[in-house]
């Protein structure tokens, strides 16, 4: 296939992940603030804006930090090119630039997911129907990925279909993470306090994970179990471990068809087992924020070794 | 004269509003629906065709705009029989092309034998001095053909236009008739329409039949794309993908090798026939526009050393420019020794003094047309243009004679569309798709049937507000 058809998909991809879980973090930033007072939920949605590197920009048209106008600014603002309203276009012209490598299923997908938010965040969004927005914005990106696993062909194209998806998650959900390791960090004051108990659930919320940790450690809130959960735990579809198997398959997948590994492969490989060999005791006792920055970094260099290794530019 | 309808003539109704011939059948089931039900199944089809993204970009429109080609679900037929005049004709009009540009590309026997003013070819701009006694992959210069039709009355289809470059909207008859089948799938049980669905595999074999010498045994074919904010972006890549050829950009491509090879994800990979929907100025920058990045830098060297074919091949623009348009009649004897099957609409060329000094006198009732337009713009319809307008525009042929040919204003036949208040007629044209190749000339039953949706215009062009119908031709 054509190097910029694998650069295509693969961004398609991406933004689709990202525009889900950007709809994830506003969800857990909304429950926040409806739960909590003024101040921490300003503080939530300042972390909402570092947490996908828009914080600067936000602040140079913005002094305020509160609910309507951060989600606007995130959702739909013409002004604002990471807007979820921009994931969407850039998908979908990704999309369209890649039309032939797609099955007319994908296409009509990712088209239909575009027409319908295209509309819905071109006015700001009022409060009352900021959950149903949210929710389409997780289902159109769902409903895209799943005309992917049901209808394509598992050849190269779906592998770097598959690798735009897991990079984009691991790299976000390491972003949440890297934001919110103070609240992970254990502090005997904190330890049991509501507000720990809050937090906490935001984290695991922005990830689609609290059911799965509550049914898993039996309710039992803890920060060491939350961060083993979202780094280490290979059943959870948004932790690292996961995402970094669905790499590694998807990797490993190329390189059968190929005849060969890049080396994209090794720095992967490097990666993964470093993930592997750590523990929870390890990953406190180092410094969780260090992990995860370096964590972040790596996935960083094989997506750049990825490109590279593929030819999606020329 | 336009607007005088005991001229016109509808396709589908008789002058006593029974239906003809080729309706007879859908009348009679068009008679049992509801007008409501039709109505909806009509929303239905646009809906469908923004779901798949069947758009068009229009220039000049803002940024990245994409809008439908409006779908009028009332189909129009043609018979068998008339259906075999047509291709008769245009299998004859086809073969006259590809002879004229091979001859215009080397000895140039038709302007010697006096038929063809020199300056035709030599002040041509569609004449590319770099095809100059070469000849290209399996003789062919015109793969894709489309050519433009029209009807005044029962029994005459003339010739309005020939597109040997890049003639677009074949697509749109794929996706027309499968709109149809989506909606009314009775009608296709009923009704013995011949099928146009295998153009895409056909399109397919006819590219690979004209592989170059250099090429392996199964031939590699793309298609070259200026890129997803070209109008026809829809159709590059559903032709592309129907026949399971890579869409490509030039940005994909480089010279390795001695070939035209595409940047794939485990290297360069030669392409050996290229369906190239890029004009020529755009191909090679080496060789025609510097400062095009839409084609491959030593693409025509590539060519002419036989290590690629690229259909349609360049510089077949001289054979259907509106100034060559006019001689179409003698070229088609010249070269087919035949009298034309399909006939020419008349056309003065204004580079001609009393042919100008006619046009300027009756340009009220004349339809203007660059020599090298298209899309239907920088025209001018004389019946419907102001004082003003018309005043404009005899300055402009004034001061450039030569770029520009009239027609009369031709009572175009009309097919009734669906509107609010139930059938009304419409002006149609009609464009079959030709493919050519060494092994023949196969011409897809039907084409694209393009309508002016307003009431009385003339202008069918889907820039300019023209719709679509899908086109039928009956089984014998």
């Amino acid at each position: 296939m054509l190097g910029r058809s694998a650069n295509g998909i693969y961004w398609m991809m991406r933004y689709l992940e990202r525009a889900e879980n950007t709809a994830r973090l506003l969800d857990a930033g909304f429950r926040l603030a409806l739960t909590r007072g003024q101040g921490a939920a300003r503080d939530e949605w300042r972390s909402v804006l570092v947490t996908m590197g828009q914080a600067a920009a936000y602040s140079r048209n913005h002094s305020e930090f509160n609910g309507p106008t951060v989600t606007n600014y995130i959702l739909g603002d013409r002004d604002n090119p990471g807007s979820v309203r921009a994931m969407f276009e850039i998908a979908r012209s990704n999309a369209r630039s890649v039309r032939t490598a797609l099955t007319r299923e994908v296409w009509e997908a990712t088209n239909e997911s575009w027409m319908v938010l295209h509309d819905q965040l071109a006015r700001p969004v009022k409060a009352g129907n900021l959950g149903e927005v949210l929710s389409t914005i997780r289902r159109q990106s769902t409903l895209v990925r799943g005309a992917v696993e049901g209808t394509m062909l598992r050849n190269e194209i779906y592998n770097f279909a598959r690798i735009g998806t897991f990079i984009e998650r691991a790299d976000n959900t390491a972003r949440i993470l890297d934001v919110k390791y103070h609240v992970l960090l254990p502090s005997i004051s904190w330890v049991g306090s509501t507000l720990d108990n809050t937090q906490w659930e935001t984290v695991l919320r922005s990830v689609a994970g609290e059911r799965a940790y509550r049914w898993l450690n039996s309710g039992n809130m803890d920060a060491r179990g939350i961060a083993e959960f979202l780094i280490l735990d290979g059943r959870f579809p948004r932790s690292l471990a996961f995402c970094f198997e669905k790499l590694r398959s998807n990797m490993a997948s190329l390189a059968r068809q190929y005849g060969h590994e890049t080396p994209a492969h090794e720095r992967l490989r490097d990666t993964v087992s470093r993930l592997h060999q750590t523990s929870t005791a390890q990953i406190f006792e180092f410094g969780l924020h260090e992990t995860i920055t370096a964590i972040i970094a790596e996935i960083n260099e094989i997506a750049i070794e990825i490109a590279a290794d593929y030819r999606f530019i020329a | 004269m336009p607007g005088d309808s005991s001229m016109k003539f509808d396709e589908m109704h008789a002058a006593d509003g029974t239906a003809r011939g080729a309706y007879r059948q859908y009348d009679e089931w068009l008679g049992a629906q509801e007008l409501s039900w039709l109505r909806r199944q009509s929303d239905e089809a646009e809906r469908f065709f923004r779901r798949t993204g069947i758009t068009f970009n229009v220039y000049g429109a803002n940024d990245g705009e994409e809008r439908l080609i409006p779908f009028d679900v009332i189909p129009r037929i043609v018979t068998a029989a008339e259906w075999r005049k047509l291709e008769r004709g245009i299998a004859q009009r086809v073969r006259a092309l590809n002879a004229f540009i091979h001859d215009i590309y080397h000895r140039q026997e038709i302007v010697r034998a006096g038929r063809l003013p020199e300056q035709m070819i030599s002040r041509n701009v569609a004449f590319l001095p770099q095809m100059v006694g070469f000849e290209p992959p399996g003789g062919i210069y015109t793969h894709i053909v489309g050519v433009d039709l029209v009807r005044t009355g029962p029994d005459e289809f003339l010739v309005l236009e020939d597109n040997a470059r890049t003639p677009s909207g074949v697509s749109y008859m794929l996706e027309n008739r499968e709109t149809m089948m989506a909606m009314f799938p009775e009608l296709f049980t009923r009704i013995p329409v011949r099928p146009v669905s295998d153009y895409p595999r056909r399109l397919a074999r006819s590219l690979a039949a004209c592989a170059p010498p250099a090429a392996s045994d199964r031939p590699v074919v793309a298609v070259l794309t200026p890129g997803i904010y070209n109008s026809a972006y829809f159709e590059h890549a559903f032709l592309a993908d129907q026949m399971g050829a890579e869409l490509v950009e030039g940005s994909d491509l480089r010279v390795v090798n001695g070939r035209i090879a595409m940047r794939t994800t485990c290297g360069f990979q030669p392409i050996d026939v290229l369906y190239r929907r890029v004009d020529d100025e755009f191909l090679d920058p080496l060789t025609f526009n510097p400062s095009s990045v839409l084609g491959v830098s030593g693409l025509m060297d590539i060519y002419r050393a036989g290590g690629i074919t690229i259909a349609n091949a360049p510089g077949t623009g001289i054979a259907d420019d509106k100034a060559i348009y006019s001689y179409m009649p003698e070229i088609i004897e010249f070269y087919t020794g035949e009298k034309p099957i399909l006939g020419n609409v008349p056309t003065w060329r204004c580079s001609d003094s009393d042919s100008l000094a006619y046009v300027l006198d009756n340009l009220s009732e004349l339809v203007v047309k660059e020599v090298h337009g298209s899309g239907g713009y920088g025209m001018l319809i004389g019946p419907t243009s102001s004082k003003a307008e018309l005043a404009d525009f005899a300055k402009k042929l004034r001061a450039r004679p030569d770029n520009y040919i009239a027609q009369p204003t031709l009572s175009l036949s009309t097919v009734p569309i669906l509107t609010k208040a139930g059938l009304a007629p419409r002006h149609v044209d009609l464009r079959p798709f030709v493919l050519v190749s060494p092994t023949g000339i196969e011409i897809t039953p039907g084409g694209l049937t393009r309508v002016a949706l307003k009431q009385g215009s003339l202008v069918v062009n889907s820039s300019q507000g023209g719709g679509t119908k899908d086109s039928w031709v009956l089984e014998e």
